[in-house]
C-alpha cells in the first residue's frame, strides 16, 4: 500500500512539475515580464536594475527553479492589472468558487446517479425516455445558454432569484466569507449552481445508465437471480454497488472540471470567485493571475486523483488486494 | 445515355451506391427519424452558412446599410415589429436574420477548422506515437495525459490569452479567426491521437507494415500509405462528437469576449450582445441566436450519437 | 414444500418451445422437447454449442431474458406446474427448489461482497433465519462442498478463492435452501482439467446425499459418461435421442448421436477410430425441413428431407427421433429387400 502510494505522490510531482514549466515558459517568455511592470519613462538603468533584482539574466535552469521553489509557498508575484500579489487575489476568491463548485457537485451527483439509475432499470418507460431526452439537450446545450436562460425565467420574468453575485456574505475566521449562512447567499447560489452542474448532471446520468446496464448483463447478476434474490436487493445492493465503483472515478475528476468549469458560469452570473478573475487575467494578458491559476487547477486535479484513486482501493477488494501486495 | 460512352464505369457506379444503401448503417439511419431529421438540419444550416449572403436581406456588417434608428426593434409580429426585420433587429439596428446567417457561418467555419486542426495534429502524433513507440511515444503520450487532466475550455481560454500576448500589435479582427481555431486545435488533440495510437501499435506488427519495411519504404509513407487507412475507422465518430463541441467552444469563448469581436460576430458573439439587453426586455435579441446555437449542437450531437451506436455493433 | 409422491417425477418437461424475436424474424432456440428426471437422478444434456443446452436450462428456472419467451409446452416441478407463475413466485422457486451453477465461477460471484455476505444473503431470502443462524449454516455447507477451514474463509472475496475452489463456494450457493433440483450449466468447462473430476465428484455425491435431481449441461461426452444416469443428445433444438447412459454411450442410435461418441477420446481406443461429424450444425435461422440433422447425416433418405421426425420408444426407456427406427420404415425396408 504505501509502495503504490508513493509511486502515486511521484507521478503527481512529475505532473505538477511540468504543469509548472509551462507556467513559468508563460510568465517569463509570454510578453516581458519587467515591461509590464515599468512605465513607458521609466530610465534605462531602472529597467536593468529591476531585471537583475528579479533574477531574469540568471541561466533559465536557475529561474525555472526559482519559479517553482515560489510556486511551492504559494507565491506567484504581483498581478499586472491589480497591482497586489496573486496569492491574495486568488485567497480572496477562493471561498466563492469551492462553495459553488461544492454545491453543484452535490446536485449534479445527488440528481444524476438516480436518473441514471433508473433510465437504466425502466429503460423502455417514457419517463426513461424524457430523462435520456433531456439528458442530450444537457450536453447540447452550452453552459452560458443554461445560465442566460434561468436568469430570464427566474430573475427577469418571475423576479424569485437574484441574477447576479452571491446575496450577502457572512466573514468565517480570518479568510473564508461563506454564502451558505445568509437566505439571500443561499438564494444566490441556486441559479449559478444548477448552471454549473447541469452539464455534470447528464453526464453522470449516463455514465451511470450505461455502466449498470453493463453490469445487468454480468454473470453475476443472473447467477443472483438464479439464487432467487429479490429483485430490489439484486438492482440495489448487487447492480448499484458494482455500477458506482467506476463512477467514483468520472465523478472524481469531475469535480475538478467542475472549479474550472465555473469560469463560465462566475461571467454569467458576474460570481465573485477565481474563474472570474482568470478570464479577467486572459483578456487582459495578465500573466502572473493565469500561470498561477493554471498551477492551481494543475494541483487540485493531481489530489483529486491521488484521492479517487485511494477511494477506489477502498471500495473494490480485487484492487486492494492487488496494492497490498504491491 | 451517358454510359454508352464509358460502359465500365456506370456497374461500378451503381455498385458502389448499392453497397452504401444495403449496407446496416444505412439500414438503421433510415429506421431513426430522429437521426435522419438531425441529419437534414445539419444539412440544411450548413446550407444556409455556405450561401448566407444569397439568403440574407442585408449584409449587416456594411455599414451604409445599417441604421441605429432600426436598434433594437422587436421580431414584426410584435407591436412596433417591422415586416423588413422578420425577427427584429440587435442594438446597432442590424436585421437579426441577417446577423444569425452571417453568424452562422462564422461559428461553422471555426467549428470546422478547428477540428480539423485537432484532427491534423492528433492524427499525426498518435501515427508516430504508435509507430515508433518507445521514447518518442512515451512523450508524445505523457503529455497528452497531462493535458487530459486540464478540460478543453481552459486550455483554449489559455492558448487564446496566450497566442494573443505573442501576436501583441497585430488587430484582433486580423487574427481572432484562425486564433479560436488554434485553441480548439489544441484543446482537442488527445482523443484522436490516443485512439490512433492504439489501432497503429496492433497496425505496426501485421505482416504487412512488416514487408513494406523489409522493402524499405520511407517510415512516413508507410504511416501514411499503409497504416493510416487501415486505423483511420473510428474517427469519423470523434470528428462528428468533436464537431459539436468545438462549435460549443468557440461560441463559449465569444461569448466570454475572448472570441470574436462584435465586428465579426458568431452565434456565441451575437449572444453575448443579446445577454446584456435581456434586462431591458429585448429577449429576441439573444433569443434566436441562442435557439440556433442549441438546435445545431443538439443536431450534430445526435448524428455523433448515432453514428457511435450504429459502428459499434455491441451496443445494438 | 410439496415434496414429489413416490414415482413422481422431480422434474418434467412437455414440449417445451422458445422463441426469440430478432429484427429478422423469430426463432426457435428450443422446438417441441420433453424429458423427464427422477429424484436422485442426474440427467446429462448435450450437444454442440447453440443447440439448446443451456436455453432449456434457463427456460426451467424462468430465466429466459427477453426478446426470448417461453412459447409454448410446459414444465411442472414435483407436480406443479411452474411455467405459467407470475414472476414473484417464480423468484421464491430459484434458489429455494431449484438451485444453478453456471460455467465461470470466476464471473458468477459478485467480487464486491464477500462468500459470507453472499451466502447469508442467499439463506436469509429463501428461509426465516437470523444473520448469526445463517451464517452457521453458511460456514455448514462450505464444510460439506470441502473449502478447508470454513469459518475462516467465509470472509474473503471471490478473488481470494483459486477457480475450484470459487466453484465450490459457487455449488455452497446452489444447494443453500436444500433444492429439489439442480441445474448444473457446464460446470466444469471453465476450470483445470485437474480440478473438473474433483467437482464432478462433489456435485454426484452432494446430489447423493441429498437425493437431488441433476440436469448436467455440457458438451463434454466424458462428463456425461462418468456421471450421468440418463442423456438426453440435443441438435438444433430438439431432442434426437436419449436414453440410459449406458446404452446411448455404447449402442447409440440417432446417426448424430453415433457420430458424437465416435468423437470421445478414450484411451484403450486408436486415436484412428476418432471420427469427425462433416459439416456443422445449422445456424437457427437456417434450420432446414425435415430432420434438421439430414444435411450432415451419414444415413439420409428422402423422407429425411421433408418429413419431421418424432422420437419414438425404440428399446425400453430409450426414445429416438430417426426415421430409421421408424417400425413402418423398417417394414417398407424389408419388403423392398429381394
Amino acid at each position: 500500500m504505501t509502495a503504490f502510494i508513493l509511486r502515486r505522490l511521484l507521478q503527481s510531482l512529475g505532473v505538477l512539475i511540468a504543469v509548472a514549466l509551462i507556467a513559468f515558459l508563460m510568465f517569463r517568455f509570454v510578453g516581458d515580464p519587467v515591461n509590464q511592470m515599468v512605465g513607458i519613462d521609466t530610465p534605462q538603468a531602472e529597467v536593468a536594475r529591476l531585471r537583475q533584482e528579479l533574477g531574469l539574466n540568471d541561466p533559465i535552469l536557475v529561474q525555472i527553479a526559482r519559479f517553482i521553489a515560489n510556486a511551492a509557498r504559494f507565491e506567484f508575484g504581483i498581478s499586472y492589472q491589480f497591482r497586489l500579489p496573486v496569492t491574495q487575489l486568488l485567497a480572496e476568491r477562493a471561498p466563492a468558487t469551492l462553495e459553488l463548485a461544492l454545491v453543484s457537485a452535490i446536485f449534479s451527483l445527488a440528481v444524476g446517479i438516480p436518473m441514471g439509475v433508473y433510465t437504466a432499470l425502466r429503460r423502455d418507460s417514457a419517463l426513461a425516455k424524457a430523462f435520456q431526452a433531456v439528458s442530450l439537450i444537457g450536453v447540447s446545450l452550452p453552459t452560458f445558454l443554461i445560465g442566460i436562460l434561468l436568469i430570464y425565467l427566474f430573475a427577469v420574468t418571475l423576479g424569485w432569484l437574484p441574477s447576479f453575485g452571491r446575496g450577502q456574505v457572512v466573514r468565517l475566521g480570518s479568510g473564508w466569507s461563506t454564502g451558505l449562512l445568509t437566505v439571500s447567499g443561499l438564494k444566490a447560489l441556486i441559479l449559478p449552481s444548477i448552471t454549473l452542474g447541469l452539464f455534470q448532471m447528464t453526464l453522470i446520468m449516463r455514465l451511470v445508465r450505461a455502466e449498470m446496464l453493463e453490469v445487468l448483463r454480468t454473470d453475476y447478476i443472473k447467477f443472483a437471480r438464479a439464487r432467487g434474490l429479490k429483485t430490489r436487493a439484486i438492482h440495489f445492493g448487487h447492480a448499484l454497488k458494482n455500477t458506482l465503483v467506476p463512477v467514483i472515478t468520472i465523478a472524481g475528476l469531475q469535480l475538478g472540471s467542475i472549479i474550472a468549469f465555473a469560469i463560465i458560469t462566475e461571467t454569467v452570473f458576474q460570481w465573485p470567485g477565481m474563474g472570474l478573475l482568470f478570464l479577467k487575467a486572459v483578456q487582459s494578458v495578465d500573466i502572473p493571475i493565469m500561470a498561477a491559476y493554471l498551477m492551481m487547477i494543475g494541483f487540485l486535479f493531481v489530489v483529486i486523483n491521488l484521492v479517487v484513486d485511494l477511494l477506489y482501493a477502498l471500495v473494490d477488494p480485487r484492487l486492494r488486494a492487488t496494492i497490498g501486495s504491491a | 445515355m451517358s454510359s454508352i460512352d464509358t460502359p465500365a464505369a456506370a456497374p461500378v457506379r451503381t455498385s458502389r451506391l448499392r453497397r452504401i444503401l444495403d449496407s446496416d448503417i444505412y439500414a438503421s439511419f433510415r429506421s431513426s427519424r430522429v437521426t435522419m431529421a438531425a441529419a437534414f438540419i445539419v444539412a440544411a444550416m450548413m446550407l444556409a452558412a455556405l450561401f448566407a449572403p444569397l439568403l440574407a436581406t442585408m449584409n449587416p456588417f456594411d455599414p451604409a446599410q445599417v441604421f441605429l434608428m432600426n436598434a433594437s426593434l422587436p421580431p414584426s409580429w410584435l407591436a412596433n415589429g417591422d415586416a423588413q426585420f422578420i425577427i427584429g433587429t440587435d442594438d446597432q439596428g442590424r436585421d437579426l436574420y441577417s446577423a444569425i446567417l452571417y453568424g452562422l457561418r462564422v461559428s461553422l467555419a471555426v467549428g470546422f477548422a478547428g477540428v480539423a486542426l485537432a484532427a491534423t495534429l492528433g492524427i499525426g502524433l498518435g501515427l508516430i506515437a504508435g509507430y515508433f513507440g518507445g521514447r518518442i511515444d512515451a512523450i508524445i503520450m505523457r503529455i497528452a495525459d497531462i493535458q487530459l487532466t486540464f478540460p478543453a475550455i481552459l486550455i483554449a481560454l489559455l492558448v487564446d490569452g496566450v497566442v494573443h500576448a505573442l501576436l501583441k500589435g497585430t488587430s484582433r479582427e486580423d487574427t481572432a479567426f484562425w486564433v479560436l481555431a488554434l485553441s480548439i486545435g489544441l484543446s482537442f488533440w488527445v482523443q484522436y491521437a490516443r485512439t490512433i495510437r492504439g489501432s497503429t501499435l496492433v497496425e505496426r506488427n501485421k505482416d504487412y507494415v512488416q514487408a513494406a519495411r523489409l522493402v524499405g519504404l520511407p517510415a512516413p509513407l508507410i504511416m501514411i500509405r499503409h497504416v493510416l487507412p487501415n486505423v483511420i475507422g473510428p474517427v469519423l465518430v470523434i470528428l462528428t462528437i468533436n464537431l459539436g463541441l468545438a462549435i460549443i467552444t468557440e461560441a463559449t469563448l465569444s461569448f466570454l469576449g475572448v472570441g470574436l469581436p462584435p465586428t465579426q460576430p458568431s452565434l456565441g458573439t451575437l449572444i453575448n450582445i443579446g445577454n446584456q439587453y435581456l434586462f431591458s426586455g429585448d429577449w429576441w435579441i439573444v433569443a434566436f441566436p441562442g435557439t440556433t446555437l442549441a438546435v445545431l449542437v443538439l443536431a450534430v450531437n445526435l448524428l455523433g450519437d448515432w453514428l457511435r451506436d450504429a459502428l459499434n455493433p455491441r451496443l445494438r | 414444500m410439496s415434496s414429489p409422491l413416490p414415482g413422481q417425477p422431480v422434474l418434467s418437461v412437455r414440449d417445451l418451445r422458445v422463441e426469440f424475436a430478432t429484427r429478422r424474424g423469430v426463432l426457435k432456440a428450443i422446438d417441441g422437447v420433453s424429458f423427464d428426471i427422477a429424484r436422485g437422478e442426474v440427467l446429462g444434456v448435450v450437444g454442440e454449442s447453440g443447440a439448446g443446452k443451456s436455453v432449456t436450462g434457463s427456460a426451467v428456472i424462468g430465466l429466459i431474458e427477453p426478446p426470448g419467451r417461453i412459447a409454448g409446452g410446459e414444465i411442472v416441478l414435483s407436480g406443479e406446474r411452474i411455467d405459467n407463475l407470475p414472476a414473484e413466485a417464480l423468484r421464491r422457486i430459484r434458489g429455494k427448489r431449484i438451485g444453478m451453477i453456471f460455467q465461470d465461477p470466476l464471473t458468477s460471484l459478485n467480487p464486491l461482497y464477500t462468500v459470507a455476505e453472499q451466502l447469508v444473503e442467499t439463506i436469509r431470502t429463501h428461509e426465516d433465519m437470523t444473520a448469526r443462524q445463517a451464517r452457521t449454516r453458511a460456514i455448514d455447507l462450505l464444510a460439506e462442498v470441502g473449502i478447508p477451514a470454513p469459518e475462516r474463509r467465509i470472509d474473503s472475496y471471490p478473488h481470494e478463492f483459486s477457480g475450484g475452489m470459487r466453484q465450490r463456494v459457487v455449488i455452497a450457493l446452489a444447494l443453500c435452501a436444500g433444492p429439489e433440483l439442480i441445474i448444473a450449466d457446464e460446470p466444469t468447462t471453465a476450470l483445470d482439467v485437474s480440478v473438473q473430476a474433483q467437482i464432478i465428484t462433489l456435485l454426484k455425491k452432494l446430489c447423493r446425499d441429498h437425493g437431488t435431481a441433476v440436469m448436467l449441461v455440457t458438451h463434454d461426452m466424458g462428463v456425461i459418461a462418468e456421471t450421468a444416469d440418463r442423456v438426453a443428445v440435443m441438435y438444433a433444438g430438439r431432442i434426437a435421442e436419449i436414453g440410459p447412459v449406458r446404452e446411448v454411450v455404447s449402442r447409440p442410435l440417432h446417426p448424430y448421436a453415433a457420430g458424437l461418441m465416435g468423437a470421445i477420446p478414450t484411451l484403450d481406443q486408436d486415436i484412428g477410430r476418432l471420427v469427425q461429424i462433416p459439416g456443422s450444425m445449422p445456424r437457427l435461422t437456417a434450420i432446414p425441413p425435415g430432420c434438421a440433422f439430414n444435411p450432415r447425416c451419414p444415413r439420409v433418405f428422402d423422407r429425411c428431407r421433408v418429413d419431421r421426425p418424432e422420437p419414438i420408444e425404440h428399446r425400453p426407456a430409450h426414445k429416438v427421433a430417426c426415421h430409421l427406427y421408424d417400425p413402418a420404415e423398417r417394414s417398407a425396408a424389408l419388403e423392398a429387400q429381394p
